[in-house]
């Protein structure tokens, strides 16, 4: 993904609009499925799943991660560490806000 | 005095200053946007009732036409840079303009769902769904406002670089595209997590 000559370059440009076609392909289908009108849980599942895989695709290929060096996934494996325990916060203050009776 | 690996890698971490430096910012971001997206989590986890979007007024098919909007201007981004490193300045130009008006069509469709609830009253201080929805939707607003200044001046005066210097200017081009893909990544999980869930 990260040559310089010309034919790579067009060879990625190919990719890029494959990939566009993925996303719209995705977006369709997440507004699709939240007609179903499916219970709670599995709709997130679904609506989670189709974004992580749509943003993994974005990050892989328009961010050209899928090709970088170590030194930047050292620091995107630290963000995710920080994103990961930012996530969890309010769950564990969910579970204390069960305990105690309090709600927002 | 001239400033230092802005074309060739540097020898210690592996990539031009520029790119590095861009993806510490987005880290960053990723954390302003993260705390956010945790308080989403944590009022909707602990409210007794929670609204679908469409309740407080939401439009799904708008919201849907400025996904793909988004995503079109993502992938003439990364076209815009395809054609820089082709030292094929008219596509860059063409690319690099559409990036730029999709950004202003985005705007737009938000301008027009943003009148559309406040002529029905629906305030950020009426509900606390809308509280969120507008401080995350207004935040990604301003970062597309943000990125669309930086392209603007990539198309406009910042193509002197071009003749310059493309490998630098191309450059230029990929770091300003690894902003405006996070724009677009940050839209891709508040679709469905504001409109559709």
């Amino acid at each position: 993904m990260s040559g310089h000559s010309v034919e790579d370059i067009k060879r990625e440009t190919r990719v890029y609009v494959l990939v566009f076609v993925a996303l719209a392909a995705l977006t369709l289908v997440t507004v699709a499925v939240s007609y179903l009108h499916l219970a709670a849980m599995p709709a997130l599942a679904v609506a989670l799943l189709i974004a992580i895989t749509k943003g993994t695709l974005v990050a892989c290929y328009f961010m050209h991660l899928i090709s970088e060096k170590r030194l930047i996934y050292a620091v995107l494996i630290l963000t995710v560490v920080f994103f990961a325990v930012l996530m969890s916060l309010p769950v564990s203050g969910h579970l204390g806000s069960t305990a105690t009776g309090h709600t927002i | 005095m001239q400033i230092p690996y802005t074309v060739e890698n540097h020898p210690e971490t592996g990539v031009y200053n520029a790119k590095l430096g861009v993806w510490l910012f987005l880290a960053s971001e990723v954390m302003l946007f993260g705390a956010l997206f945790s308080s989403y989590i944590l009022l909707r986890t602990n409210a007794a009732h929670w609204p679908h979007g469409v309740e407080e007024g939401l439009n799904i098919p708008l919201a849907a036409t400025n996904t793909m909007v988004l995503i079109g201007s993502s992938v003439t981004m990364v076209m815009a840079w395809a054609a820089a490193r082709l030292h094929d300045l008219k596509k860059f130009r063409l690319y690099m303009g559409t990036t730029f008006l999709c950004g202003l069509a985005f705007l737009g469709i938000k301008y027009i769902e943003y009148s559309d609830k406040f002529h029905h009253g629906h305030f950020p201080s009426k509900s606390t769904f809308l509280a969120i929805y507008f401080t995350l939707t207004g935040l990604h607003g301003l970062h597309v406002i943000g990125g669309m200044i930086v392209n603007g001046y990539l198309w406009g005066p910042g193509v002197k670089l071009f003749h310059r210097d493309p490998a630098r200017f191309a450059n230029r081009v990929e770091v300003a595209g690894l902003y405006w893909h996070f724009v677009d990544l940050v839209w891709i999980f508040l679709f469905p997590v504001l409109y559709l869930l």
